[in-house]
């Protein structure tokens, strides 16, 4: 682009807010075609039991009951699909429907298909299932331990697989250390909990042979190739369609058993056959994320200087895998350096399989655990050292002139300036002013703590290989013949508000208003094919893809245009809906007359093709890392162990922002969400492997009144990874906050001599450790 | 989640509504606002053949002043309660429980009756019904009687209300002279429920010292109860913070408290003497005060 | 049974089932999708219409309670082509990402508006603690709320 971007970089509202305000958006349960027909499914109130007897008699002579299924009639479908493997692992088969034995509280081992939505549910509570409660596995520490209750009957122990991950050599780093500081710590199970649930509606025409199976999902076209296969159907004969989808989170990037069963149904029926999760079957059946017990050792010099780091983790996989269960807590080895110089790492983690759903990606997959641990550990270290939490980090940073910068974990941060986040945070919370305030009420017998969290995130998923396949993003670009432009993308957002910044980015490279440009997605007829929306992908991948597809098109309609103007392809500037040549700006003409040129195809460029319509598939060269600090100011009610958090400061440099309004609000989720995990958030199960708190009257996720107002600044880091120069913005505001407002929390107890307390901080365990204290 | 199927009616009167309560018997529920009621048939946790709506029974809702106090309609939204002039000014406590209860929308549905009946362990008016010695009036089919505050919950989910009886109104004297009173709960995170909430009614005579006092703590056991030891260590005596403080601390002693994942028992033994110093300490303020 | 309901201004009758739930009577039977199911436990607020000019969870309500009563829907809002202030805010602010509650939340923020015109942001946040966000941390849609209603006493 010759001229300064005119969209690129400015905060446009979103075109997808009017239909969406207006309640006219159509999420999957918003679909009714005539004639579509319920499933509802009978499931496991067991964490672990054997099925004795089945009895579908009472719900298959139900009211508007059309079709009932068990593991006999679907045993034909392929099993539930696991994308990300490990050498050595343990890899069980996940039915579609339960058999001989239920895994977890929630496993479906009915499917019935009625009439209507409320019939469907009715029928469902008629199936009689006639179970052997088992002894279930919940404790990961207990479920190691030799002799322990097994998950699985036909494998020696409830240990899933072993996985190692080095750089340096700890042991030599553990001598060299002055202190060496230990913590065990907990990343407790959480649950996404995208507000609209997951649905599915699957159409089989059979007289065309196709099947449409709109689905709320982040990866339509794994959605395809994977369900199909399962059915035994060419994938090409089905269409699926991620229509509006009301959050992920990383849960809806996943094939669950309801999508591949309401295809079976349908392709048997040969009408719309929908489902619609029910929150409480969120909660049991739709991925969990972290999950993760662990011991850490980091060893210091007496500077401050880190001279090694280990952990020595459980990684609770639930009962069966699901699509990326294996590849979650890599991502956490990789990442344990963070954004200090540790020459020397270690991660020890072993699988464990429990009576519980599936452990997956959720909102950071990874990340947050690493960043978690080293950031407490970090201010552990601090007041073992008797040093500033600042100075303790600044003094193991990497400076600018180090970048690109290698880690012991094996990777190469692109680019980062990470104490010049941490300046403008300092100075944006007043830090010595927070310290006298902290002082202040401490005299007046309030207890306020500063946290800190400098983080470094890998985003931008991810070169193929790095990624063990389908790094890539695909993109196709196409001018009208009227000059509209239309962007196809393979990436799949859902909330994130790529049809406004995957616009600006076309509308600035063809010199048109963004409005003229419409961007598709979700739909794998329409669009090419592509991996999804996960991982601060969408935009660093999916949007350099529009980069490249809108320059090929550029450039094949400057073609269009020498030819009319009798000048150098070369010497061709699109600004402003025209198109003209630099060096004899008279020479102009419409973008539409262009465009129109090029279908019209009366007369042709030399080797050039009629239309307007470019494909292109990005691969990145690297991950993205962007960075930042967060710094938190809480407020702990130590009679009553109640937090508030009073001030929240954030720095995050995510490289170019396309579009600063999506930037912020990506901040302002992640935000809410570490924070929720921090503070509330905890899957709970009893000994029977049944969830204690799977309801939103029991699991307290952040509310209004909970949070504070964010201060947002940036830094600009640019990266050279992708032409966009953009970072990934998906996930940092997760990853930052988490440690940041439990090390706040810890700070303003430290006067009881608290150095740690496991998340989530909820007031009873505020007060409990208060309490232990002072006993 | 939806209930299971069952018959409904919508009396338009008092008398008609108790003659289907007795023409259905066990099978038949009342519904009030519906919700305490229809979340449990959501669960299935309750089957009733029959619902019995009272929304159009109009001599059910609204709220009456006298001389001596209020009387509050069973239908009466906790909305409504929140924002009357006659509660703010005759039971504080009462309009500050109304206001404590869920969110806007639960408090624009949920009534004084409904809530009463379902006795939820964890349920804000308890503890104010305790403290204000509340009336509570209910019709049956021998016709109204009136049940003392300290005979009406009788267990989780349970009540003094009989068979076939409909809560009609409830009655709270006004603060006296120099009193007041307050409400003040530690909310259950994800429901807004009490962890423990506790209301306090104070009564000062001419010197300051504690004429009357009543304690009422909910969401710590499984029934809402008086903290009378509080109430007797404070009566007789000028409070002061201290004093307050330390009689307080017994208001969960000895309690066989409630015990679940979110707060153990002996937390909520340890927030009942919090709640209940901080709320007393209120209270008192405002009846000096005022 | 036979219900009659204003919804949006118009009257309409239906024949359904004593225990349908207002939010599915408005979703299956009267078609407006617009009002969501997300928690189905009267908590997160997706289903929130209003009743008779006041805001409900309709995830809690009986169809058969609302019968003879006025409901508003997020249909409902708009004037025509003319968005509600409240409407316009949320697309100003970025009060919205995945947009699924936000029907609830402009419900809620309406009879909040119209019972305090000039709502501080603790008043907002504390008047929206019946509806769950999980996208936006909520900071943009006080501020939507803050701005619908400076624009609404104009």
């Amino acid at each position: 682009m010759a001229q300064a971007p005119k969209f690129i970089g400015a905060p446009i509202k979103r075109r997808d807010d009017p239909r969406l305000i207006q309640g006219l958006a159509h999420y999957v349960d918003d679909f009714n075609p005539p004639g579509t027909l319920h499933m509802a499914c009978a499931r496991s109130p067991y964490g672990k039991a054997n099925i004795r007897s089945v009895d579908v008699s009472k719900a298959a002579a139900a009211d508007g009951v059309v079709a009932v299924y068990t593991y006999e009639e679907t045993k034909g479908i392929g099993p539930v699909p696991v994308g990300a493997v490990l050498p050595d692992a343990k890899v069980p088969v996940q039915p579609i429907l339960a058999d001989k034995q239920v895994l977890f509280a929630g496993e479906p081992v009915v499917a019935v298909i009625a009439e209507t939505r409320y019939g469907a549910l009715d029928a469902a509570a008629l199936v009689e299932i006639d179970y052997e409660p088992l002894d279930a596995v919940v404790d990961l520490e207990a479920a190691i331990e030799p002799g322990s209750t097994k998950v699985h009957d036909d494998y020696e122990s409830n240990e899933a697989f072993k996985w190692g991950l080095a750089g340096g050599d700890v042991e030599a780093g553990m001598k060299e250390a002055d202190v060496i500081v230990k913590e065990k710590m907990t990343n407790v199970r959480v649950a996404p909990l995208a507000l609209e649930p997951r649905g599915v509606l699957a159409h089989y025409l059979p007289g065309e042979d196709k099947m449409t199976l709109w689905t709320s999902t982040q990866v339509p076209h794994k959605v395809r190739t994977l369900v199909a296969g399962q059915i035994g159907m060419p994938e090409n004969r089905m269409r699926v369609i991620a229509p509006e989808v009301g959050g992920g989170f990383g849960s809806k990037l996943n094939i669950y058993r309801e999508e591949a069963l309401a295809a079976f149904v349908t392709r048997e029926l040969g009408v719309p056959i929908k489902w619609v999760e029910s929150r409480s079957e969120n909660f049991l059946t739709t991925i969990h994320g972290r999950g993760q017990v662990g011991e850490i050792e980091m060893g210091l010099k007496r500077d401050g200087t880190i001279t090694a780091f280990r952990y020595n983790v459980l990684a609770d996989c639930g009962a069966y895998y699901q699509l990326l269960t294996l590849a979650i807590f890599t991502l956490t080895g990789l990442m344990l350096p963070g954004p200090y110089k540790i020459d020397n790492i270690e991660m020890n983690a072993t699988g464990v399989f429990t009576n519980k759903v599936a452990t997956d990606a959720y909102r950071g997959a990874g990340r947050p655990e690493a960043t978690y641990i080293l950031e407490r550990m970090m201010d552990i270290a601090a007041v073992e050292l008797g040093m500033d939490p600042v100075e303790l980090r600044r003094k193991n940073f990497p400076d600018k002139s180090e970048f690109p910068f290698g880690t012991s974990a094996g990777l190469s941060y692109d680019s980062g300036d990470y104490h010049l986040a941490l300046d403008r945070a300092l100075e944006a919370a007043d830090y010595p002013a927070m310290r006298a305030q902290q002082e202040e009420a401490r005299n007046d017998g309030r207890y306020l703590g500063i946290g800190f969290s400098t983080y470094v995130e890998i985003c931008g998923m991810g070169p193929s290989a790095a990624l063990g396949g389908q790094g890539w993003e695909s993109a196709r670009v196409r001018v009208e013949p009227t000059g509209k432009a239309t962007v196809f993308s393979g990436a799949s957002p859902h909330g994130q508000g790529q049809q406004t910044s995957f616009a600006q980015i076309v509308a600035d490279g063809l010199g048109i208003d963004a409005n003229d440009v419409t961007v598709v997605h979700g739909d794998t007829d329409v669009v090419p094919y592509g991996v999804g929306t996960f991982g601060s992908r969408g935009t660093v991948v999916g949007g350099s893809a529009v980069v490249y597809a809108r320059d090929k098109v550029r450039a094949k309609m400057a073609k269009f245009a020498a030819m009319e103007f009798e000048a150098d392809e070369n010497d061709i500037e699109f600004e402003d809906g025209r198109v003209f040549v630099r060096s004899a700006p008279e020479k102009s003409a419409g973008f539409a007359d262009i465009a129109m040129m090029a279908y019209s195809a009366i007369a042709l460029p030399e080797d050039t093709d009629p239309g307007l319509e470019e494909t292109h598939f990005f691969e990145p060269s690297n991950f993205t890392f962007p960075f930042g600090t967060h710094i938190v100011l809480v407020e702990v009610d130590p009679e009553t162990g109640d937090v508030e958090i009073l001030r929240y400061v954030a720095v995050d440099d995510v490289g170019n922002m396309i579009n600063p309004l999506l930037v912020h609000g990506q901040i302002h989720g992640g935000i809410a969400q570490g924070t929720g995990q921090a503070l509330e958030e905890e899957m709970l199960y009893g000994e029977g492997g049944q969830p204690l708190n799977a309801s939103f009257m029991h699991y307290a996720l952040p509310k209004a009144n909970r949070l504070p107002r964010f201060e947002l600044l940036h830094t600009t880091t640019p990266t050279d990874v992708n032409p966009l120069g953009a970072k990934g913005v998906g996930e940092a505001g997760t990853i930052g906050s988490t440690p940041a407002v439990v090390n706040a929390v810890i700070d303003a107890l430290s006067p009881f001599g608290i150095t740690h307390i496991d998340m989530p901080l909820r007031p009873e365990r505020v007060w409990r450790a208060i309490a232990e204290k002072r006993a | 989640m939806i209930p299971a199927s069952f018959d409904y009616v919508r009396p338009q009167s008092l008398e008609d509504a108790l003659a289907r309560l007795g023409e259905h018997g066990d099978d038949a529920r009342v519904l009030a606002g519906g919700h305490s009621l229809l979340p449990v048939m959501k669960a299935r946790l309750a089957d009733p053949g029959v619902l019995v709506d009272i929304a159009g029974i109009e001599s059910l809702s609204g709220i009456s002043e006298s001389e001596d106090g209020i009387t509050i309609g069973a239908m009466t939204t906790h909305a409504e309660i929140e924002a009357s002039a006659s509660v703010q000014g005759r039971c504080r406590s009462l309009a500050e429980a109304a206001a404590a209860i869920g969110d806007v929308q639960v408090r624009n549905r949920g009534t004084l009756g409904g809530s009463l009946a379902h006795a939820d362990p964890a349920a804000d008016y308890p503890a104010v019904i305790l403290a204000a010695n509340a009336e509570i009036t209910v019709a049956g089919a021998d016709g109204e009687r009136v049940i003392a505050a300290d005979d009406f919950f009788t267990g989780t989910y349970e009540t003094a209300l009989g068979a076939g009886e409909i809560i009609t109104s409830v009655r709270i004297r006004a603060s006296a002279a120099r009193g007041s009173s307050a409400y003040l709960k530690a909310a259950q995170q994800a429901s807004g429920f009490a962890v423990c909430g506790v209301a306090a009614r104070v009564a000062l005579d001419a010197d300051g010292a504690v004429e009357r006092i009543r304690v009422g703590v909910t969401g710590v056991a499984a029934t809402a109860y008086r903290a009378t030891s509080v109430e007797d260590a404070l009566t007789g005596a000028a409070p002061s913070a201290e004093s307050i403080r330390k009689a307080a601390a017994t208001a969960g002693e000895g309690v066989d408290a409630l015990d679940d994942f979110y707060a153990g028992a002996d937390f909520r033994r340890h927030l009942a003497g919090v709640y209940a110093a901080r709320a007393i300490g209120k209270a008192w303020i405002r009846a000096a005060g005022e | 049974m036979e219900i009659n309901i204003s919804i949006n201004g118009e009257s309409r009758t239906f024949d359904v089932e004593p225990r349908t739930l207002l939010v599915h009577l408005l979703r299956d039977d009267a078609g407006l999708t617009g009002t969501h199911v997300a928690c189905e436990t009267s908590i997160c607020g997706a289903c929130t219409v209003l009743l008779d000019d006041k805001a409900v969870k309709s995830c809690t309500v009986l169809a058969a309670q609302a019968q003879g009563c006025e409901v508003t829907t997020i249909e409902g809002m708009a004037n025509g082509e003319q968005l509600h202030p409240l409407q316009e805010q949320f697309w100003e602010k970025h009060g919205l990402q995945c947009g699924f509650c936000t029907p609830g939340m402009i419900l809620t923020a309406n009879q909040l508006i119209a019972s305090n015109a000039d709502p501080t942001d603790e008043e907002i946040r504390h008047g929206i603690e019946g509806n769950i966000c999980r996208c936006t941390g909520y900071q943009n849609i006080v501020d939507a709320i803050s701005a619908a209603a400076a624009q609404m006493r104009d």
